[in-house]
């Protein structure tokens, strides 16, 4: 009997095969799934902004790309996972608007997908998969027990990578 | 009044919120029963400060299909402006709107498309403009844009805009009725300089 926990908007969590973690309605944001294949533990963090420091208010550390795959890594860690096994799948990124604007927050799909493809590469953290970009959103769901990421979108077929 | 957290909104502003919502909604409601050749009632807007992860929750579930309409704003305050209803209620709209048939599935046609941005113009409209007759700012919304989604994954953006001040969502909630049900959600995110236009212009 496996249950699938959930992680909110600019949340993280861990969990442990046969369990799954999931987070509904991916648009902007980024899902970062990391697992370790040994110990099978798997976590995710739902980024929503690529830089902490650029941020006045950056209490919650699971907002930002840095600070939440930081974290993640930590308490995967606590929980026995091994460090340098560590193999990440992303997810989300969206741009859900078309608006030909100068504002940059517009764009902040594409520097979350940045932001967290340079702290994985920076923590040497392979990514094997992503699907990112678009302009539709995600539910995404991760399971430890294979490392399979089930990704679910409007009016399209589920895929799996 | 300095606006720099989210969190420790003043009560006055929410009533600030509030009482636009009511205004706007009032606007809205005229606009709509003019374009619709109907009738139409609507309840007190209810303005409602969330924590991120409980904002799909309100709207019938993270997954739950919306239609979003945005725009920017632009004048003497700056920023976005957001109004969502559920797809079924979009369908609705626009066959009254069209005088057509409602139609299933989440796609719509251009036509479809083109009315859902205007109705989405108007409503917008009606809550700018009483915003702007309150604070005596001129305000300026660009052209629309429509995205049809989970709600999760609209309200990411303007969620977006609001992580970057704090960890909460402003939403005023607003229900046409009558002959027709909308239950709408507008969210306005002003950037932090337009916070305190419009606070000061309010004598706040």
């Amino acid at each position: 009997m496996n249950k699938i926990i959930k992680v909110g908007m600019a949340e993280l969590d861990i969990c442990k095969s046969p369990d799954g973690i999931s987070t509904l309605g991916l648009g902007s944001c980024v899902g970062v799934v990391l697992r370790d294949p040994g110990t099978k533990i798997g976590g995710m963090v739902h980024v929503m902004l690529p830089d902490s420091t650029k941020i006045r208010n950056s209490e919650n550390i699971a907002k930002f790309a840095d600070t939440g795959i930081h974290a993640l890594i930590q308490k995967m860690i606590d929980a026995g996972a091994n460090r340098n096994a560590l193999v990440a799948k992303i997810a989300g990124g969206a741009q859900m608007f078309n608006f030909q604007n100068k504002l940059a927050v517009i764009r902040v799909g594409d520097r979350n997908i940045e932001a967290c493809k340079e702290v994985l590469h920076a923590e040497k953290i392979p990514i094997l998969a992503e699907d990112t970009g678009e302009n539709y959103g995600r539910t995404v769901v991760f399971f430890p027990e294979d490392g399979k990421f089930i990704i679910r979108a409007v009016g399209k077929e589920e895929i799996f990578i | 009044m300095g606006f720099e957290d989210l969190n420790a909104i003043s009560m006055q502003y929410m009533d600030v919120l509030k009482e636009l919502g009511n205004i706007g909604a009032g606007n809205a409601t005229t606009a709509l029963a003019q374009m619709l050749q109907c009738k139409v009632d609507m309840k007190v807007p209810q303005v409602k400060l969330l924590a991120f992860n409980e904002v799909g929750a309100t709207m019938g579930g993270e997954e739950q299909i919306m239609v979003g309409i945005y725009l920017m704003v632009e004048g003497d305050i700056t920023g976005s402006i957001m109004f969502l209803q559920r797809l079924e209620s979009a369908k609705h709209l626009v066959s009254m709107l069209m005088g057509t048939e409602e139609t299933g599935g989440t796609d719509f046609s251009d036509m479809e498309l083109s009315a859902l941005k205007e109705i989405g113009n108007i409503i917008t409209a009606s809550y700018l403009n009483s915003l702007s007759t309150i604070t005596q700012l001129r305000i300026m919304p660009s052209i629309p844009d429509i995205c049809i989604d989970m709600a999760s994954a609209i309200l990411s953006v303007p969620a977006i805009e609001f992580g970057a001040i704090g960890d909460n969502i402003l939403l005023i909630q607003t229900q046409f009725t009558d002959d027709i049900e909308l239950d709408g959600y507008f969210v306005l995110i002003p950037d932090l300089e337009s916070y305190e236009k419009i606070m000061s212009s309010l004598g706040m």
